[in-house]
């Protein structure tokens, strides 16, 4: 019995955490943030060079060939550097398509391009967790014809994993003829992402899984968007402590204040407990648990979800408080933490959402 | 990560449950932190004979004399928990006194103590807090002066659980009342019926007295009475202190109020619904069934983190925090849940799960503000855990003005 990283696992980390914090540095992320480029493909390249793109990707593939905790480890590494990023979508997302759904011969085409970081996968699903505006994709006659929204890592996709209606997966190619693309400015300008419009666009099935696919995607995204959330939540209240330790005022630090110390104590109390929660979301997804005491991986992925959207909103706040005036302004970038736990959390379902969904896995709704 | 246990701890949790089923039908009472009734002490006196109860205290002191293994002891909870079996003792003489007089009290007070402690013959009381010292227990009052061979003790102890039927006291009394506040304090042992102590039950607002006031008027102990050094109270009482805050905040407790909880929301209705169907308390449910995940796991990493011998920080100094608050609002959406019936109280027709929701609701405020505040815990967290500074010195303010 150990609930603890192994000694691997935190070498990962830690490599991938030192390279984000020298490369995605508040000035590489303003920049990418203001230029609107949708991502950075010089840092997305050095990822790839560290194996991280192909984390899920099977080794004969040109992966690492890990599993969902090793992949949470890292996503919690580009929330603390705001990395602009597509992790969740082209490094997550999508190889958990294709290695679940996608015949031999799309897995050997696609994959290792995953991997090496030289193709960019925009995914979408937001219509399976809830359609906004009709949106939805339906398959007729070998073409796709709908729309869908908040495609995620869309806009600088080459290809598109694509959930119709019916739980379907397809691979798109980002240049098909039909498909029309805008990009979404959301309050997060780390991570755009994409609505999707298709007239007859052809599409290739992913012809090996059914709808449990889709649900292990988004478990699986889910639980990336919650460790997104802690590794920015944990940056958050360090700043916050930090500025507190210096900023004087009434001739004494501002962290020698309880109201202020406080504040710093609870957001440590409440993200802790997280770290453990996001650890054990993603070990048990395709985990064999043997001990039926053991929660389920799904309503894991539900709770961790949930859970830190909530830790998240009180941590991003908090902390923009304990900067003062500070926190709210553009120069000190706080902000760009602010609304990456913003984007998360309404990212693959909302926690009120996500918790009726824990509820049905559980049998207690309809 | 691997939640799978070896096979040498599947076949020592195999051995658990043999004696669990066999001891299923004729167990006691669950023990509260009173006076062990005689079946109770025959069950601790098995327990330990087993290796279940007392499992680390040395043979030579009455315990079982086992090596210190953390996964041995989960797994005998969780097996005595699966099946609903009374676990050994745990009052405040065997949590807390005892592992103080292992670690710092004189071989003849360990003979003396220990194993009649163990098996529930010897029940003790803890006398730290007084009226004017709560939070500031350092500024304690009640004073010991000295008389030939022995200490006269004069003053007043607050909080005192269990003072009603304990038959000994172990108590931080001041004995040297010119030295800075942390050092004049000594750690005194004595009887219950020494002449000069009076105990009233202190009624609480749960209506019932779960502890006591006790009052010293020239009570004489002998100065041999003494664990430590003179003087060195505090820091014999720090020693106490860390085995207390690990014992609140529990993560499993929280475990068993939630399922009870699910239960009661599964069988509830009002106007024909279930509870468990009404949305607003649906969420609610399931906003405290993440909380007590959360906190199960994080307990689960803290016992690694013990097994391994490493310092797990900040997160341990969380958890009275946290674990106190969620037990908290777990009795409020219970209570909640339950409307009108959830303050129902006393012997009432229609009372539920005999008022326990009510009673652990205003108790756990109890559990809350004792042991340390919730506001002295945010002071841990941040002064101790994230090297915030402390505030400065109050004295030093007023010696500017």
């Amino acid at each position: 019995m150990e609930f603890a990283l192994s000694e691997e696992q935190r070498l990962l980390q830690g490599s991938v955490g030192r390279y984000l914090e020298e490369m995605s540095t508040l000035d590489a992320v303003r920049e990418t943030a203001e230029a609107e480029a949708p991502l950075s493909r010089e840092i997305w390249k050095g990822m790839a060079e560290l194996g991280v793109a192909g984390v899920l990707v099977p080794e004969e593939h040109g992966g690492l060939g890990l599993g969902v905790l090793e992949a949470a480890l890292i996503a919690e590494m580009t929330g603390r550097c705001t990395a602009p990023l597509p992790f969740v979508g082209t490094a997550v997302m999508a190889p958990i398509a294709l290695v679940g759904a996608g015949s031999d011969a799309q897995k050997a085409t696609w994959l290792p391009q995953l991997a090496s970081g030289e193709i960019i996968a925009g995914v979408a699903v937001a219509e399976v967790i809830g359609a906004r505006e009709g949106a939805g994709v339906r398959f007729a006659n070998g073409c796709l014809t709908g729309s869908s929204l908040f495609v995620i890592d869309g806009p600088a996709a080459d290809i598109f994993i694509v959930s119709d209606v019916n739980k379907a997966l397809y691979l798109v190619d980002g240049k098909a003829k039909g498909l029309a693309r805008k990009k979404l400015t959301m309050i997060d300008l780390t991570r755009p992402v994409s609505e999707l419009v298709f007239e007859d666009v052809e599409a290739e099935l992913l012809p090996e899984g059914g709808p449990e696919i889709v649900d292990a995607m988004i478990d699986a995204g889910r639980i990336m968007l919650a460790a997104d959330t802690l590794g920015a939540g944990d940056m958050m209240l360090e700043k916050a402590v930090d500025y507190a330790k210096e900023r004087k005022q009434f001739g004494r630090v501002i962290g020698s204040f309880q109201a202020v110390k406080h504040l710093c104590a609870e957001m440590a109390a409440e993200l802790e407990p997280c770290r453990s929660l996001v650890w054990y979301a993603a070990y048990a997804q395709g985990a064999t648990l043997q001990d039926a005491a053991l929660p389920d991986g799904r309503l894991m992925a539900c709770h961790a979800k949930a859970h830190l959207s909530e830790v998240g909103r009180f941590v991003a706040r908090t902390a923009t408080e304990v900067h003062g005036g500070m926190g709210f302004t553009d120069l000190l970038g706080l902000h760009y933490w602010f609304k990456r736990i913003g984007l998360d959390r309404q990212l693959l379902g909302g926690p009120e959402r996500v918790r009726e969904e824990a509820a049905r896995l559980q049998g207690w709704a309809a | 990560m691997d939640l799978a246990y070896s096979a040498a701890y599947e076949d020592f949790r195999k051995s658990v449950r043999r004696f669990v089923d066999k001891n299923s039908s004729n167990q006691p009472r669950r023990p509260g932190a009173g006076r062990p009734s005689s079946d109770q002490r025959r069950w601790q006196q098995l327990l330990i004979e087993n290796g279940f109860a007392a499992r680390t205290i040395p043979a030579e002191y009455g315990g079982y004399g086992g090596e210190p293994d953390i996964l041995k002891s989960r797994i005998i909870a969780e097996e005595f928990t699966r099946a609903s079996l009374p676990l050994g003792l745990a009052n405040q003489g065997i949590s807390m006194f005892v592992p103080t007089l292992l670690e710092l009290g004189t071989e003849e007070q360990k003979k003396k103590w220990i194993e009649t402690t163990l098996k529930g013959e010897t029940v003790w009381c803890q006398g730290y807090s007084e009226p004017g010292s709560g939070s500031d227990l350092a500024s304690l009052q009640t004073k010991a002066t000295e008389d030939g061979d022995d200490f006269i003790i004069n003053g007043q102890k607050i909080w005192t659980s269990t003072a009603a039927t304990a038959d000994m006291m172990f108590c931080l009394v001041r004995t040297e009342p010119d030295a800075p506040k942390h050092q004049g304090i000594s750690y005194l042992i004595f009887s219950m019926d020494t002449p000069g102590i009076e105990v009233r039950p202190l009624k609480t607002m749960t209506g019932y007295a779960e502890f006591n006031e006790v009052f010293f008027t020239d009570v004489r102990v002998p100065k041999s009475q003494i664990v430590g050094e003179r003087g060195q109270g505090w820091m014999v009482a720090n020693a106490t202190l860390k085995h207390e805050r690990g014992m609140l905040g529990d993560p499993n407790q929280a475990g068993t109020r939630l399922s009870a909880i699910i239960e009661m929301m599964q069988d509830e209705t009002v106007s024909g619904e279930r509870l468990i169907d009404n949305p607003l308390f649906r969420d609610r449910l399931l906003q405290l069934q993440a909380r007590v995940f959360a906190m199960q796991f994080h307990g689960m990493r803290l016992l690694t983190a013990s097994v391994k011998g490493e310092d797990p920080g900040i997160a341990r100094l969380i958890v009275k925090l946290m674990g106190c608050e969620l037990n908290h609002q777990l009795a409020a959406l219970a209570i909640d849940a339950l409307g009108e019936l959830g303050v129902l109280y006393g012997n009432s027709p229609h009372l539920r799960a005999s008022g326990y929701w009510q009673r652990a609701y205003m108790f756990d405020l109890g559990l809350i503000i004792g042991g340390g505040t919730a506001q002295i815990q945010k002071n841990i967290i941040s002064e101790r855990g994230l090297g915030m500074p402390r505030e400065p010195k109050a004295a030093k303010k007023q010696g500017a003005a």
